[in-house]
């Protein structure tokens, strides 16, 4: 907690409103020069306690790939940049940014997401997996062995984001129609022009039925 | 004397076959680190400040906030007071920070005042475009004016383009830039030169390229557009330097990233085209312009593929404040492409040729390769279905949905470039090659293995592929497809003298002399009386204590490789004419490439050309706003890249055999991307009646065209 | 994206106290697909983010047999699309959400989200305000590239279209929607929940910057017919470039009402009377349709480069008007 907000908790104790002005002046202030500062405050709004995080650092814990991992983040910091830059968990791709092309698929809690735009402080308590999770050991995961036997991939950017895309899609439709297959993973792009390999590599985990 | 040459087919134990690619489990587990990928300890990352101005000149600059904020290690100024600067996004303060949102705080502090001058950004006429347009000399061959003059039919309406697209690589141009020490560097680059890149770094850095050690494993897409470090590559180092050498990592953001990374020129001309009542072209003429912004730009090759005997020709480069062009998979292909088999299979329609007719009746004007194109298009008009489905222009059935059938055919050289390798074999039989070469994603790793372990008889699992490093031997830049010629070349005859060693070592022991041996099926073993043998690792001990390291050359004795391909595409579409939606139903390409090494990867490559040709035909545009001077769609959202959904079914040929595989092999990069755009507007005009002139063909385009032509054209 | 302070409540009481009296203080997160990328791009820049996906009661979705069907807030569209009882007493809405953006998206973005997502305007989008104006405040958007910008509504100063797919079809299916605010719950019908801003400090919607919205409520089909038409230039991850929604009531085979809306033509999910009329008392064949879409287009006007959206919004009508009937 800042040495200096005290005062303002006390306010913001006292404020029917649960904020303060200075609450706010103060925090647009600091948003020029981020305090590297640790931790949270508690304030009291509604008659209860709530905490508020940053806009500085603050620790986080995530569960990704049933492995504990724990980095101290700005809370702007999102879930696909905390993988990479914290983690070094790079199989998840920066490419567009905006939930838009999908190299940096995560699935959590069995959905698949777009983590350059989830927060990693919003993903605390779920439980993640990226495409490093899939492999078990030096053994691929059927959908990657398909992707390397239909040679569904060229540079790779795309790839691993496109398996991970592609393990939800099979979790959710085990046995697809090509029909399906245009919405269920239209939501990740390739550049290189690999879509021929990821339709076979697809149906050659429906085929197998041994996705999982 | 070694023999060299390419072994015959019944001597391929991997050349040719289907053989996935041998970095895939890498890539497909998030292994695979890409220089973007790559986290030096204690780096920086670095932003940059770009100009919001197409045009202006640098007034004031005020970094003294910036300097001040809490994480940031280097602020460098980049381009000073007075400068001007010639396009929107270019570099004009660089800061390094200990994590990315800091150095974007900091950017965001910074103050610069700007005094803006006229821009350009637009390329549609080059009328409006002043003293930006530079008209060329005209070129003319033969009597063009008496030819259209003597011709019986000419074809006047012509006018054909296609708009400045980018090359969106998904991994960002970029690198991460250390100093070890005072005087050495080390970079990890997102390159298509690998060997290349220090070289273009020293000048400016001041530092001997030797000093320079540049690092990449995987590269995430460069399409022609990472030839170079570029400014922001040297202005990293000098980041990294200013930053007391620590690591800093610039890569652009996605909105930089095609703003600023590449573009591939436009192009637009207007052509008449003069025939006999038989099909036989005679005389060509074309006004075309473009841009390839600030340099103006490359002018296509026009008439494309097709010699026409008299030609007039003049082109403009029309310079403006776009950001420069780059060389894209093909340089000036797509473009000479889609103008010519558009204004041919235009004057087809206007003989009302079955267009197919058209081109085979012209097609010894296309020269030495004329017969391939005659087989490739025999075969892909059967994979169509061209004599069942095509019909003269406009289809008349009713009911909105209207289908048609389009061809091109292409070209390119595709000769193997300069390349060297070092091949290693230790005494207990493992084997490595090492060569300062990269792997765009077409498989050069695989195919560099599938070379070395087929000559020397060995499963690829038997030889280390050691590439991306510029301690390796040096090996050409990846562009105009010329990396497989050359890696294929030196790596063979590196590892046919490296497999010459180990026959001479184990000859003495197979009572037979070194040329009677032969490596197969992992034996050293007598060609007549296979039963005498060795296993691999039995005859390389023979090497005694020592391992052998051999340099394969590119260019070398005996040539290994060809060059010139000819492709053919053939295109059927579906478009609504309701609404101007196009659809793919199919496209075919049949394309030769010489000795393929790897049947599946190759395969790859041409499917991938497909795609991104749907891509530019249909979606992809750099949507430049004259008011602003800025790129409206810097984004992936509306710079739009087909889906899996848009892209039909795919039919891919190669021809392979005899009058092929004897030619070595040659790149596949740049030929199948050549006819996409124009086989797709060809069948877009079969289908609907008119031509849509310029590519992308988004609805708009396709209304707009339908409105002109209005006939048939029902509203709804 | 500039810093901001995240808190997570666990009650719409707390939710109304953390946030502010300006957007400038405070955004409520639900999805965050738009709102976060908007943040990148500095479009926007709260000082405080409150989550409020913990909040239980945004949550949840049912069908009561006689107010029909409540969508929470926090619903995701995915969830939308693949719940059975949708799918069975709407289909159109399962359909229509199952085909927005793609997966990701889909499992990410909330109803509540979708419903008050900000517009995709290219001039907006890169810092020239939703009005799209220039440093001597006139608009961009006449004499730029407006290939994507409204072709109904569009006499200024707003050009943008209102970018939700599920707008015009809850719109048409009568929806309401519930907000929360510091006085209390509120009810609106969802058509009157989009304005057209005259001014920067206006917005789209009528959401203060201290409401949340809790649920929407759609009445029951009876037995109306309803469709969605969308014209998408991408099958996928792409916003159309027009789309109707059509519900039809009938009196055997005469349509006894109407209700026609248009998406991504206008500022607002744009309702047109003209088209309702169209069908009023007629029999629905491709005439009728065809005059419907004619109908609906009527005053429809091109900036410029956007005149093929009129001849797209106008197959749009016909064809959902058809898939409907």
């Amino acid at each position: 907690m800042h040495d200096d907000e005290k005062d303002d908790d006390q306010d913001l104790n006292q404020s029917h409103s649960g904020f303060s002005r200075r609450d706010f002046l103060k925090v647009g202030g600091i948003s020029l020069s981020v305090p590297l500062v640790i931790g949270s405050r508690t304030i009291r709004v509604a008659g209860s306690d709530v905490k508020v995080y940053g806009p500085g650092k603050v620790p986080i814990s995530l569960n990704i790939n049933a492995k504990k991992y724990a980095a101290e983040v700005e809370p702007r910091m999102t879930l696909l940049d905390t993988l990479r830059n914290e983690f070094e968990l790079t199989g998840a791709k920066r490419v567009c940014d905006r939930a838009t092309c999908g190299a940096c698929t995560v699935i959590i809690d069995g959905k698949s997401v777009y983590s350059c735009t989830v927060l990693a402080i919003d993903t605390q308590n779920k439980k993640i997996t990226t495409v490093e999770g899939l492999t078990d050991g030096e053994n691929l995961h059927p959908v990657q062995q398909a992707f390397v036997d239909n040679d569904a991939q060229q540079c790779g950017f795309c790839t691993p984001g496109f398996v991970v895309a592609c393990k939800a899609f099979l979790d959710k439709h085990p046995h697809p129609t090509p029909e399906e297959l245009g919405t269920g993973l239209g939501g990740n792009l390739c550049r290189c022009g690999t879509y021929m390999g990821i339709r076979a590599a697809v149906m050659q985990v429906a085929k197998g039925g041994q996705n999982g | 004397m070694a023999e060299y040459k390419w072994p015959e087919a019944d001597k391929r134990a991997l050349i040719g076959k289907r053989i996935s690619r041998i970095d895939g489990p890498d890539k497909v587990s998030g292994r695979a680190k890409y220089s973007y990928d790559i986290k030096r300890p204690g780096v920086l990352y670095a932003r940059m400040l770009r100009s919001p101005h197409a045009h202006a000149k640098i007034v004031s600059i005020d970094i003294t906030a910036a300097e001040k904020m809490p994480g940031v290690k280097a602020v460098r100024i980049i381009q000073e007071v007075g400068k001007e600067i010639k396009w929107a996004g270019d570099d004009i303060v660089g800061v390094a920070a200990i994590d990315e949102a800091a150095a974007e705080d900091a950017v965001r502090a910074i103050k610069v005042q700007y005094e803006i001058l006229p821009h350009l950004v637009i390329d549609t006429d080059p009328q409006n475009a002043g003293d930006n347009a530079k008209p060329t000399a005209a070129v003319t061959q033969g009597d063009p004016a008496a030819n259209f003059a003597a011709a019986d039919v000419v074809s006047t309406e012509g006018f054909y383009g296609n708009h400045v697209i980018t090359h969106c690589c998904l991994e960002a141009h970029g690198m991460t830039t250390e100093w070890s020490d005072d005087k050495n560097l080390l970079v990890h680059p997102s390159t298509q030169n690998v060997s290349g890149t220090a070289a273009q770094m020293a000048t400016p850095l001041e530092t001997p390229a030797t000093n320079i050690r540049v690092h990449q494993d995987h590269i995430g897409g460069g399409f022609g557009s990472k030839f170079g470090p570029d400014s922001w590559g040297i202005e990293c180092a000098r980041i990294s330097k200013q930053a007391g050498g620590k690591p800093v990592k610039l890569f652009l953001e996605r909105a930089a990233e095609l703003m600023v990374a590449g573009a591939r020129p436009s192009s637009y001309a207007q052509v008449k085209v003069g025939a006999k009542k038989d099909g036989t072209l005679v005389a060509w003429d074309s006004v075309s312009w473009g841009t390839g912004g600030p340099g103006g730009g490359g002018s296509p090759p026009l008439p494309y593929v097709f010699n026409i005997p008299h030609q007039h020709k003049q082109h403009t480069a029309i310079a403006n404040n776009i950001g420069p062009a780059r060389a894209w998979r093909a340089p000036n292909h797509p473009q000479g492409c889609l103008i010519t088999m558009s204004a041919l299979e235009d004057m087809a329609a206007h003989l009302q040729m079955n267009a197919l007719d058209f081109f085979l009746k012209n097609i010894d004007l296309t020269g030495p390769r004329a017969q391939v194109y005659r087989d490739e298009l025999k075969i892909a008009a059967d994979l169509i279905g061209w004599q069942k489905h095509w019909h003269q222009r406009g289809d008349k059935t009713a009911g909105p949905i209207k289908r048609g059938l389009g061809l091109s055919i292409h070209t390119w050289g595709g000769a193997g470039h300069a390349s060297d390798c070092d091949i290693t074999i230790q005494p207990d039989g493992s084997v490595e090659l090492k060569m300062g070469t990269q792997d765009l994603g077409v498989g050069t790793r695989t195919a560099l293995a599938i070379v070395v372990a087929d000559t020397l008889g060995l499963p690829l699992t038997g030889v280390r592929i050691l590439i991306g490093d510029n301690s390796y031997p040096v090996s050409g830049p990846s562009g105009g497809s010329t990396t497989i010629g050359g890696i294929s070349a030196s790596s063979r005859r590196g590892a046919v003298d490296a497999r010459d060693l180990i026959f001479a070592k184990a000859a003495p022991a197979l009572e037979a002399k070194p040329e009677e041996l032969e490596a197969w099926g992992g034996m050293v073993r007598v060609k007549t009386d296979p039963s005498r043998s060795l296993t691999w690792a039995q005859a390389c001990a023979k090497l005694g204590g020592m391992p052998i390291t051999v340099r394969g050359k590119n260019p070398g004795p005996e040539k290994l490789n060809d060059q010139g391909v000819g492709g053919v595409q053939m295109a059927d579409v579906s478009v609504d004419v309701e609404t101007g939606i196009v659809k793919i139903n199919k496209i075919v390409a049949v394309q030769d490439c010489g000795l393929i090494i790897d049947l599946k990867t190759a395969e790859s490559q041409v499917y991938g050309a497909l795609i991104m040709g749907v891509t530019y035909a249909l979606y992809e545009e750099k949507i430049m706003d004259q008011q602003t001077g800025t790129m409206l769609n810097p984004n992936m959202e509306f710079y739009k890249l087909a889906g899996l959904g848009d892209i039909g079914e795919l039919v891919v040929h190669m021809m392979t055999g005899k009058g092929y595989d004897e030619r070595g092999p040659i790149g596949l990069g740049e030929p199948p991307t050549v006819s996409p755009g124009a086989v797709i507007s060809n069948a877009v005009a079969n289908a609907i009646g008119v031509r849509v002139p310029t590519l992308p063909l988004t609805p708009d385009q396709v209304l707009a065209a339908l409105e002109k032509k209005g006939g048939n054209h029902a509203r709804i | 994206m500039r810093a901001f302070e995240y808190t997570s409540p666990e009650n719409v009481d707390q939710a109304l106290h953390l946030l502010g009296n300006t957007w400038e203080d405070a955004a409520p997160l639900a999805g965050g697909t738009d709102l976060l990328a908007l943040m990148k791009d500095d479009i926007v820049s709260p000082r405080r983010l409150v989550n409020i996906k913990e909040i239980g009661a945004l949550r949840g979705l049912s069908i009561d047999a006689k107010r029909g069907l409540r969508i929470g807030a926090l619903v995701t569209i995915q969830e939308l699309a693949d719940n059975p009882k949708v799918a069975h007493a709407y289909p159109v809405i399962a359909k229509t959400a199952n085909e927005i953006a793609g997966p990701q998206i889909r499992n990410m973005a909330t109803i509540g989200g979708n419903l008050c997502q900000r517009p995709r305007c290219w001039y907006y989008r890169s810092g020239h305000g939703l009005l799209a104006r220039d440093e001597k405040g006139q608009s961009l958007v006449p004499g730029g590239d407006n290939r994507y910008h409204a072709i109904l509504g569009n006499t200024g100063p707003a050009f943008f279209v209102s970018p939700s797919t599920l707008a015009p079809l809850f719109i048409a299916l009568r929806a309401v929607v519930r907000l929360v605010g510091p006085r209390g719950p509120r009810e609106i019908p969802l058509e009157k929940f989009y304005l057209i801003p005259k001014t920067e400090s206006e917005r789209e919607h009528d959401l203060k910057p201290n409401e949340i919205v809790t649920e929407v409520i759609i009445p029951l089909l009876g037995g109306a017919r309803a469709a969605t038409y969308e014209v998408r230039h991408k099958e996928a991850m792409e916003w159309p470039l027009a789309l109707a929604s059509v519900v039809l009531n009938m009196k055997g085979k005469t349509v006894s009402s109407a209700r026609v809306l248009l998406g991504h033509v206008a500022p607002v999910p744009w309702r047109s009377a003209e088209a309702e009329a169209a069908l009023v008392g007629n029999q629905i064949s491709e005439a009728v349709a065809r005059a419907a879409g004619e109908a609906a287009v009527a005053n429809a006007k091109s900036l410029g480069r956007n005149g093929y959206k009129i001849q797209v919004a106008r197959v749009a009508v016909k064809r959902a008007i058809l898939a409907a009937a």
